[in-house]
């Protein structure tokens, strides 16, 4: 049995992803069917292009129903862990609504330029199985437009002329808002901690 | 490749190898650039990307002989982050708009080569190749107006005069493309010591700098110039 399934979702670009699980020594397999999400250890939920036609492939692929079911651990990323929350400004698109709360769009503010794009520290909040082992001066690397408001689910928070949700956890869904598979050794370790949740 | 003034031209070594390397002291992103593939007319040898992408865990970039939408898409599926376009964007400006389309702003860099002329600033095309190199009659500063209209998400401004001799980027022309410039800017050309990086950073605020040759050959070490710059209050990661 594979390590990690990947749901195909359409987006292009999981490459780095794959060989970041290999680096650690997991298997990976790319996939669209349900009874095979079922039966994975883990579930990674990718994501990049925009909410809305990452939800209506979610819907016609008959998975947007499936995913809040699955009782492993699940990891979204990026726009993957947006589509975890209840909804999303972008495209006013209805998500999978594990997570009570609206992503939104960054506010123009000055000196912020949207996207957020490069570098930037994660602080974990709480003694989170995600965040153990990451330190106080790890910095990620970060590509979004829109961001998750910090909550009970918060697990790590950055800032970007404010604050907001960084690494997110509910029950066995968890979700980080940059991209581990590109973030050196901070994001190693991420996958690894993700990697061993039982 | 690396240039020293873009002319001579020489290889530097085994990429993977060298891509490791800098990636483990501290590098925040490589940009791979096969400068010969616009003049040549040819394409980037893509079989590479796959196995840099393998031992990379930063971002980086691919630039040279992008002239689609496919081409784009093959460089990215193979794992890059980003793709850079330069010489095929002063040919066709719409290439811009067609892969902000595709793929988003984030992962649109636009390459600019930038000579001082007189007061002014003119984009160059096919610096690759020292016998095409030429101005384009473009003003840089309307190119960089253009392309961010255009859906670009990120802007390397290689200052050509100043390029490989190491005498420091080229504060007046990046002042002036920062006082435009809404997205990221990189600064390109003529780091040689680590107040060079130190200056480009506070006096032009930008929001990266680029380096080839100081790396290539040991000069400056990233953990040194890492250390030097948090210790001058500029916000990087250690």
């Amino acid at each position: 049995m594979t390590d990690v399934a990947i749901i195909a979702n359409g987006g292009a670009n999981i490459a780095s992803l794959r060989f970041a699980l290999d680096r650690l020594g997991a298997s990976s397999q790319l996939t669209a069917d349900v009874d095979e999400l079922r039966r994975a250890r883990r579930v990674i939920l990718p994501g990049v292009g925009a909410a809305a036609d990452a939800m209506e492939r979610l819907h016609s692929l008959g998975l947007a129903s499936a995913i809040p079911t699955l009782t492993q651990p699940v990891l979204g990323i990026c726009l993957g862990m947006q589509l975890l929350f209840k909804g999303s400004e972008e495209g006013d698109t209805e998500c999978l609504g594990i997570f009570p709360a609206r992503v939104t769009r960054f506010p123009d503010r000055q000196g912020f330029p949207v996207p957020h794009m490069g570098w930037n520290q994660v602080v974990p909040q709480s003694g989170s199985p995600l965040t153990r082992g990451l330190g106080d001066d790890a910095y990620v690397y970060f590509v979004h437009s829109y961001a998750a408001p910090v909550g009970p689910w918060t697990q790590a928070v950055t800032d970007y002329g404010g604050e907001f949700s960084a690494i997110v956890r509910h029950a066995n869904f968890h979700g980080a808002q940059f991209h581990p598979e590109r973030s050196s050794r901070a994001g190693q370790r991420l996958l690894a901690n993700f990697l061993a949740l039982a | 490749m690396k240039g020293v003034r873009f002319r001579d031209h020489k290889v530097v070594g085994d990429i993977l190898e060298l891509a490791a390397r800098y990636c483990a002291e501290g590098a925040d992103e490589l940009v791979f650039y096969d400068i010969t593939a616009s003049p040549e007319n040819r394409s980037v040898d893509r079989s590479w990307i796959t196995r840099v992408a393998r031992v990379l865990d930063i971002p980086f970039c691919v630039a040279g002989g992008i002239r689609t939408v496919a081409d784009a898409e093959e460089v990215l599926n193979s794992g890059a982050e980003k793709i850079s376009v330069n010489s095929p964007a002063l040919a066709d400006p719409g290439l811009v708009n067609a892969l902000a389309r595709r793929f988003g702003s984030q992962c649109v860099v636009v390459g600019i080569d930038s000579q001082t002329v007189g007061e002014e600033f003119e984009v160059y095309q096919f610096t690759g190749d020292p016998d095409r190199s030429c101005s384009t009659r473009r003003r840089t500063l309307d190119w960089v107006r253009e392309v961010q209209d255009r859906g670009a998400g990120e802007i390397v401004l290689n200052c050509m005069a100043s390029d490989g001799v190491r005498q420091g980027y080229d504060l007046r022309q990046l002042r002036a493309v920062r006082s435009i410039c809404h997205v990221p800017l990189i600064a390109s050309g003529g780091a040689g010591t680590m107040e060079h990086f130190a200056t480009v950073f506070a006096d032009a605020g930008v929001d990266g700098a680029l380096a080839a040759s100081v790396f290539h050959s040991g000069a400056i070490a990233i953990p040194d110039l890492k250390a030097s710059l948090r210790a001058r209050r500029v916000e990087i990661r250690p």
